[in-house]
């Protein structure tokens, strides 16, 4: 047993809109839908990031934020990074799915999308130019916060009208905490299902220094995917999430840090 | 299997080791319902600490290394993590990391309103400059020192966790007793390694070394937990490698009373505590002891 870095090439980039882009990889990785691997740039820093692309493709879909992603941001093709595991659980497979994304929350949910039959997909963001994987997904509904695009609101807006004539077993979502919690809260009042994508800050990523615990839950091993019973067990789910520190401080506030 | 450790009752002989998993009450918890005898928090500074950057924990073929760097919350934090300790249903031990001696006193007293059942005391850390081996913590001298201070400061049992990189470790481990320490626990991480990238030219851990544990760290570890228990009478945790109920058997006949278990959560599992438990029952039956004590240091008959 070994979790050290592989080096792998940058094979291709392609540019998903101007703050988001997708780096393939020359390994293939053997993941299922939801798990992660962590991405090292050595001398700089590690991080956790989700496949969104699994198979014949590996690849990874970042947003740029901070001094991490920047240096990805500036990587051209041929050039090498680490990677190590695919970690983490999956989603679980169930057949009549809706899936939620918010934001960069697409990316673990594209290679479930691709493992669903006809699944109700929703795809929100911000505004048209924040969009990502529209034409990947060309019949998910697009919500966009200003109606630059497709149905101007929140993707809850939408799920809520979807669920009043389709009837489905299980929402898969990711994206902001925020949008999480509210698509969780409408599903117990549906008695749906719900699958929800966590995002913690990771140390080891294998489930030993606890940097990534919430309510007794490690996000990187029993998570990052957590359904409806452990859910409604997690205070610390749209609540509260550890610094560098491991200091708890509220969600908003660790995205605020984590972005900087 | 109930096991005596400086008074406290265990009821098994196994306790997590500092700075695995012991992040949070509801993480103790866990590791509690999966068969520990006894937890160990993450160590605690006065001031938080973000420690190293990522990469920050490794696994090699043999072993793990780490260079997390000893974030931690600090006092503050522990005091709102760690409320009412005693709902907990086994004992819990802080860990209490500092540069001098006032420093270890300063959060020795701030952590006091705590239900901590002990507090262990790692002179011992490999790769974080100002704590540990790297501000000379682990010489005989600077050990009395730091055991004496602490320990005029509480009145719970306090353990000194060792290097197995000092010289003379027995030497060490007297010092401690001397000044007054309730137990010693052997040993903190080895080293420290290094492992290179080759690809990328670079060592993997950020902080380019890290301490080892694990499988390589074992048989340094039990010869460390024999070294002590010839030159002290006080119980030691002997920790270092213990991922099976027979490693533990091993690290009680080299004269552990307690033995700690961290890295073999990520070989085994969470439920490592419960697994290693009922094999060491298993082999004490087979072999015809009738307790756990019966064993301890038997290596050295
Ligand atoms: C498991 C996991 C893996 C991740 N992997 C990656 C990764 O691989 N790469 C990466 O770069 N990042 C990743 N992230 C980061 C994360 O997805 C983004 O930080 C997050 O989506 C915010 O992105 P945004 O700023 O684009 O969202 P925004 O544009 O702010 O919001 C997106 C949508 O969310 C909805 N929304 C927003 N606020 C509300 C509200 N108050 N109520 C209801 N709906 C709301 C709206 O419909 C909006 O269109 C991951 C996160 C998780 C949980
Ligand atoms: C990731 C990691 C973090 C650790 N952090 C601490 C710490 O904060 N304080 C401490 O006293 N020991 C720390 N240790 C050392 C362990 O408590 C233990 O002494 C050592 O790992 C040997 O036991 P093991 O082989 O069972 O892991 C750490 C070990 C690991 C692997
Ligand atoms: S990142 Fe270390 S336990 Fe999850």
């Amino acid at each position: 047993m070994s979790e050290l870095p592989e080096i792998v090439k940058i094979i291709k980039i392609t540019q998903e809109n101007p703050c988001v882009k997708t780096f393939f990889f020359d390994k293939r990785i053997q993941a299922k839908p939801g798990q992660f691997v962590m991405a090292w740039i050595p001398g700089l820093d590690e991080k956790p990031f989700s496949l969104s692309y699994v198979g014949k493709e590996t690849g990874i879909t970042v947003e740029e934020k901070g001094k991490f992603t920047k240096r990805l941001f500036q990587m051209k093709e041929g050039d090498k990074i680490g990677i190590r595991g695919p970690y983490g659980n999956s989603f679980g497979l169930k057949a009549n799915a809706c899936v939620v994304a918010g934001g960069c929350g697409i990316a673990p949910l594209s290679t479930l999308i691709e493992n669903l039959k006809n699944p109700f997909v929703i795809l929100g963001a911000r505004s048209k130019d924040r969009l990502i994987f529209e034409k990947r997904f060309p019949n998910a509904k697009i919500t966009t916060d200003d109606g630059s695009f497709g149905e101007k609101g929140f993707v809850t807006d939408v799920l809520k009208n979807v669920l009043r004539d389709r009837k489905s077993e299980v929402i898969y979502t990711c994206g902001p905490e925020v949008m999480m919690k509210k698509v969780f809260e409408i599903c117990e009042s549906h008695k749906i299902g719900c699958q929800a994508s966590l995002e913690r800050y990771m140390k080891c990523g294998f489930g030993v220094c606890g940097q990534c615990e919430v309510n007794g839950f490690r996000v990187c091993k029993e998570g990052p995917v957590f359904s409806s019973e452990s859910l409604r067990e997690m205070k610390g789910f749209g609540g509260f999430a550890r610094l560098k520190s491991g200091e708890r401080v509220s969600v908003s506030e660790y995205i605020q840090w984590r972005c900087a | 299997m109930e096991t005596k450790l400086c008074g406290i009752k265990l009821k098994n002989p196994t306790v997590l080791a500092s700075g695995i998993l012991g992040t949070s009450k509801s993480l103790l918890a866990r590791v509690i319902g999966n068969g520990a005898g006894a937890v160990t928090i993450k160590s605690i500074s006065f001031e938080a600490r973000e420690g190293h950057k990522n990469p920050t924990v490794i696994a090699f073929e043999g072993g793990m290394m780490n260079a997390v760097g000893y974030s931690n919350f600090g006092v503050a934090g522990a005091l709102k993590e760690f409320v009412n300790l005693n709902e907990l249903e086994a004992p819990i031990f802080a860990s209490v990391i500092g540069t001098e001696a006032e420093d270890f006193v300063k959060v020795v007293e701030g952590l006091k309103g705590l239900d901590f059942a002990a507090i262990e005391i790692p002179l011992s850390c490999p790769h974080t400059p100002g704590f540990g081996t790297l501000a000379g913590q682990d010489t005989p001298e600077k050990t009395f020192e730091i055991t004496k201070a602490v320990v005029k400061k509480t009145k719970k049992p306090v353990f000194i966790k060792l290097s197995p990189n000092t010289k003379n470790i027995g030497e060490v481990a007297k010092a401690a007793e001397k000044a007054g320490a309730s137990a010693i626990t052997a040993v903190n991480t080895m080293g420290p390694g290094m492992v290179i990238n080759i690809e990328a030219k670079k060592p993997v851990l950020d902080f380019k070394v890290g301490g080892v544990s694990g499988p390589a760290l074992k048989p340094v570890a039990v010869r460390c937990v024999y070294d002590v228990y010839e030159s002290v009478k006080i119980p030691i945790i002997g920790a270092g490698g213990v991922l099976t109920g027979k490693d533990a058997v091993e690290m009680m006949m080299a004269g552990a009373t307690a033995v700690g278990i961290g890295s073999g959560i990520y070989y085994r599992g969470i439920d490592i505590f419960r697994e290693v438990c009922s094999e060491i029952s298993e082999w004490v039956e087979k072999n015809g002891y009738k307790n756990l004590k019966e064993l301890v240091g038997v290596a050295h008959e």
